[in-house]
């Protein structure tokens, strides 16, 4: 049997070299992919909620649907 | 009569082995015999207080194991060796180079039960293991539907579709989740579900 000697060292070296970038690469894609799939729609659906939002006609139909307890609706 | 036999037995052990038997020496006389490659070995002859000798149990004494992590077992694995067997291993102890393959595999043999390739081998066990495990999780799926019929009492009154529907109303009226969640789909003008 004359096999080759098989490596002895540098075997976690090896791996680290192949598995590191991967695993920076895949975490940096993931960062990214979440950014613009999850974040940026957010930002931008309160955005726009907020633009054309009116505070004292929600509190107003809210007062009516009898929601509160400090100020009951109009009617009583 | 036993004294006079333990006493030859001493004496030939004493031949063997130049210091005397103490029971602690047993160790290096089971490294002394294994060079005549004798497995059964009969521990020096301890004498203590005219009695005799404990039996020495098969299991006390070093074995034979085919594991990955510890790659060099205690004994070699054949112990008695044929007239062939030793004459290899005399020519073990010349120049190596002058083995052929066939004999280099032979001794490997003598030493070595099980190459790694063949100890390292996948057993199939998973299968049986996960055929068991979904069986016992569908027998669980049994068992659970029995005690909803038969063990369980009625749910809360809250989990009446009325009750719900007065729930659900509430949530609509504080407007719970309006920019992204639940109050996001409702048309608050037209008192119905966003298309």
């Amino acid at each position: 049997m004359s096999l080759a000697k098989p490596l002895m060292r540098g075997l976690l070296a090896k791996r680290l070299r192949f598995h590191l970038p991967i695993a920076f690469g895949l975490a940096f894609a993931a960062a990214v992919a979440f950014k613009y799939t999850v974040t940026e729609p957010r930002k931008r659906a309160y955005a726009d909620f907020y633009k054309q939002y009116d505070a004292v006609k929600e509190f107003n139909a809210m007062r009516e649907a009898g929601v509160f307890q400090s100020v009951r609706p109009s009617g009583e | 009569m036993t004294a006079i036999f333990c006493k030859l037995l001493q004496i030939c052990n004493l031949v063997v082995i130049f210091f005397t038997g103490l029971c602690d020496l047993v160790m290096l006389a089971t490294r002394a015999f294994s060079l005549i490659g004798k497995r059964a070995i009969s521990t020096s002859v301890c004498v203590r207080g005219g009695h005799g000798v404990a039996k020495v149990e098969d299991y006390t004494l070093p074995a034979y194991f085919d594991r990955r992590e510890t790659p060099l077992p205690d004994i070699a694995y054949v112990q008695t060796l044929t007239p062939e067997q030793k004459a290899l291993k005399e020519k073990e102890k010349g120049s190596w180079a002058a083995l052929s393959n066939a004999e280099k595999v032979a001794l490997y043999h003598l030493s070595f039960k099980q190459s790694f390739a063949e100890m390292n081998q996948g057993t199939g066990e998973w299968k049986s293991v996960v055929g068991g495990i979904m069986f016992f999780v569908g027998l669980t799926g049994l068992v659970v539907l029995w005690q909803r019929k038969y063990v369980y009492g009625p749910v809360p009154h809250t989990l009446d579709p009325e009750y719900k529907q007065q729930e659900l109303q509430r949530m609509l009226d504080m407007r719970m989740n309006p920019v992204e969640g639940f109050s996001a789909k409702w048309d608050y003008e037209n008192k119905q579900w966003k298309k």
